[in-house]
């Protein structure tokens, strides 16, 4: 390909392109002969990307974690990451003259001495906020519609790991300034550590250079915060996005959308220019939020000491979930066993939350072996047509929603005029039950749904008409669906429970048997998806 | 009807009682008397010998017996119902019903703050009373009380003694068995000092060897501080700390952020 990089002045304009065309001509050349870019270019602008308000929710995620990027340089200009004692001598009146580390004065400084330090500041913090809410939400979208099924188990996981480092940078950032609440929530790890049998207390004295707070900890911190996590965070969110070109993205069936094909806009141009407008919507919530309402105002709560603890003290809410989990532990489950103490009051919600993670992120896996389905799967599921899943999902949200809101307890018992310790039995009841009727409840909605759809499918909408027959019979007629409106109900997978059969040197093994068991669960009760033929039989009366 | 009926007979009656000046002399007589009767109480224990001191005793003591004793006991002595108030001193009792605490509504976890149900001078002689049965704090003097002081040093110690209970930045907090340490907004000084010196309800007593009056006060003007300067940040969201800021980035942010994703692939019709 060569390109005309004469003078304009010989050739007429009608038939030349303009001198702007002709320079992005050339330097589009010019890149991609030295950099080979053009297949790189074609694969990913030609990426089709279908429209639904819940595809968005990654790009959210994705923005504020752009706005953090952004906010987070601007702050590491003016923090200093030292707990070398200084005395504050800033503008702040309450504070003034107290000893503190660096840390604190320079947070400080940021939010009262430096021009936009304090917007900064609150930017930073709710994008955060909102960065690990928007993977949540992201999380629970995919979880529901079934996107996570083959070929998206491994970007589901690394999805999962995504959510996994942005909460540890939300609490290596919340640790940062020094201020009272960073201290206490830091505390809290210390505490955690020091509940490992053996290592634990190695492990504190490792992390903080000594015996808690110690004068490394916050150094150490900004490392992981501004440097190692983000570094990570990164990376794999470059792997997670490349594997979302890779295995294209889901969409749900509507007529012409497939399993074979992906029915939207292409990145280039329009999806990109759209793209890049909501990135400055995004944006532009944030920075409304954060220059209207205050987050963590660390004047309020002071320099670090060791002795007090506000009331009110909770991590952001994220890590909610990890301290209502300690705060629902009953009194007394700590023992001393030949002298040495097992604080199963920290070990036991520790290992229920590692637990929990882990079914959280191996779940595609499971599901993958009990429906033993091989297929691909690019057409994502309506909730109400996988209801075992869904009720599974609604449980794990009961549990999750249980231990944040235990986070809370001391606040709900202020606000609602209650005694907190029924708010703790309460919710320490609801972790057990909540689940197991959250599951029961949406497996029958679900079905009921289904029951509905199927219904609609093959008798149409009632359409609240009356007619009197020439008899004198009174009918209500029934508004039958258009082809398109009912694919829409009916395309959907259905899995029955597993047979069980002999493999081929005739035996049943104790997998097949537990697999067959699972998949009954999970499938015994199904609404079956409207045949051809009973559409057929249903337009003949 | 009545105007037309009464303003001629006031035009008769222009002299002697009805002159324009009894009237200013009246509350000049009343001013010097309550005034007199607040100084000579509240200068010194040893005017408390003085006969206006026994006449607002003895006030009191029938204000106390006839709103106070059903619970409290005829001589304070308590009864089961509630504790003895000999020794609880004035402050105590300026405190509990200033602040309409006392007499309380209801049994509950703990007494509620109400509109008050006695004037000034009632909760002043009821004071006296409570005061006169045994050596308690007293209310304080107001040197202490004018919300000017180190409020550097007062936030320090309002974080090392208070936030525990009350929050750092004064917004409350939760206690046991449906208690709990009040909002501490726009609480008038006076009452501040009180409860720290008498302990009030749930919360320990604070002495003069514990925290010392001027540090009393600089909590006072700690608080002083936060009531006349609203949060640098915008909004404080009740200044509860992060749950407040996680329930409105739900809500508020990522439910307007949902709501614009919906606005954006909605397909026109």
């Amino acid at each position: 390909m060569t390109v005309q990089t004469e003078s304009p002045a010989t050739t007429s304009e009608a038939q030349a392109p303009g001198t702007g065309m002709r320079f992005t001509n050339w330097a589009a050349n010019y890149i991609d002969e030295r950099t080979s870019i053009s297949g790189a270019v074609k694969e990913f602008g030609r990426k089709v990307f279908p429209d639904h308000w819940s595809f968005e929710l990654g790009q959210v995620a994705l923005y504020s974690f752009v706005t953090i990027l952004i906010s987070g340089t601007f702050l590491t200009f003016f923090f200093q990451a030292s707990m070398a004692e200084v005395h504050y001598d800033g503008s702040y009146v309450p504070l003034k003259g107290l000893e503190m580390s660096a840390a604190m004065a320079s947070t400080l400084d940021i939010s009262f001495d430096i021009r936009g330090g304090l917007l900064m500041r609150q930017i930073h913090h709710w994008a955060a906020l909102l960065f690990v809410a928007a993977i949540g939400l992201h999380m629970l979208r995919v979880f529901f519609t079934g996107a996570f099924r083959k070929p998206r188990e491994i970007n589901w996981v690394i999805g999962f790991v995504l959510f996994i480092l942005a909460m540890g940078e939300g609490f290596t950032g919340y640790s940062l300034p020094d201020d009272l609440l960073s201290g206490n929530g830091l505390r809290i790890i210390d505490g955690l550590l020091k509940g490992i049998p053996i290592v634990g207390t190695w492990i504190s004295y490792l992390l903080f250079g000594g015996e808690f707070p110690g004068f490394d900890i916050v150094g150490r911190l900004y490392v992981l915060h501004i440097l190692i996590l983000p570094a990570i965070l990164v990376a794999a969110l470059g792997v997670h996005l490349i594997l979302v070109v890779v295995n294209k993205h889901t969409q749900f069936a509507r007529p012409g959308s497939t399993n074979e094909n992906v029915v939207g806009e292409p990145i280039m141009p329009v999806y990109a220019a759209k793209g890049a407008g909501f990135f400055f919507i995004i944006f532009g919530v944030i920075a409304l939020t954060a220059s209207l309402v205050t987050i963590n105002p660390i004047w309020n709560y002071g320099p670090y000491d060791p002795s007090p603890v506000s009331a009110g003290t909770q991590p952001d809410w994220y890590i909610g979930f990890a301290d209502g989990a300690l705060r629902l532990v009953p009194p007394g489950w700590e023992f001393v066993i030949f002298g040495f103490t097992l604080s199963l009051n920290i070990l036991a919600p520790v290992l229920v939350l590692g637990l929990f993670i882990v079914v959280v992120m191996l779940y595609p896996f499971f599901e993958a072996w009990v429906t033993g389905d091989k297929r691909e799967h690019h057409i994502t599921q309506r909730p109400r047509n996988a209801p075992t899943r869904t009720a599974i999902g609604a449980a794990g949200v009961t549990f999750y929603a249980v231990m944040w809101a235990a986070a809370s307890s001391d606040l709900i018992a202020t606000h609602f005029k209650l005694s907190i310790e029924s708010v703790t039995y309460a919710l320490q009841a609801l972790l057990f039950v909540g689940p197991i009727v959250a599951y029961i409840v949406t497996k029958r909605i679900c079905l009921g749904l289904q029951k509905k759809d199927r219904e609609i499918a093959l008798h149409g909408y009632e359409s609240g008409r009356i007619v009197r027959l020439p008899g004198g019979e009174y009918v209500e007629v029934h508004e039958q669906l258009s082809d398109y409106e009912r694919w829409k109900l009916v395309s959907y997978d259905d899995y029955q429970p597993l047979m069980l059969r002999p493999n081929k040197r005739g035996k049943i093994t104790v997998s097949e048997r537990a697999r067959a068991a699972v998949s009954r669960w999970f499938f015994e009760d199904r609404i079956a998806p409207v045949s051809k033929s009973e559409i057929e039989a249903s337009k003949h009366h | 009807m009545a105007n037309s009926a009464s303003a001629p007979l006031r035009r008769t009656r222009a002299t002697g009682r009805r002159s324009p000046l009894a009237s200013v002399a009246l509350l000049v007589i009343g001013l010097v008397a309550t005034g007199g009767a607040y100084a000579a109480f509240t200068s010194s224990a040893t005017a408390q010998s003085t006969a206006s001191v026994e006449a607002l005793v003895n006030e009191g003591e029938k204000l106390f017996i006839a709103n106070c004793a059903s619970c409290h006991g005829l001589s304070a002595e308590g009864t089961d119902n509630a504790p003895t108030l000999i020794g609880v001193g004035a402050a105590s009792v300026d405190f509990q019903v200033g602040t309409g605490r006392m007499p309380m509504a209801a049994s509950g976890p703990q007494a509620e703050v109400k509109p008050t149900q006695f004037t000034d001078e009632q909760t002043a002689a009821m004071a006296a009373y409570v005061a006169s049965l045994a050596p308690g704090p007293a209310i304080p003097a107001a040197e202490y009380l004018t919300g000017e002081g180190d409020v550097a040093n007062g936030a320090e110690l309002f974080r090392i003694n208070c936030a525990m209970c009350h929050n750092v930045a004064g917004a409350g907090g939760a206690l046991t068995e449906g208690k709990y340490a009040p909002a501490l907004q726009d609480i008038d000084p006076v009452h501040v000092y009180e409860a720290m010196v008498t302990g009030p309800q749930n919360m320990p007593v604070f002495s003069d060897l514990n925290i010392t009056p001027e540090d009393k006060a600089d909590i006072i003007a700690y608080l002083a501080y936060l009531d006349d300067n609203p949060s640098a940040g915008g909004l404080n969201l009740g200044s509860l700390g992060p749950v407040s800021e996680g329930l409105f980035v739900w809500i508020f942010v990522l439910g307007s952020i949902v709501a614009i994703t919906v606005w954006l692939t909605a397909r026109s019709n």
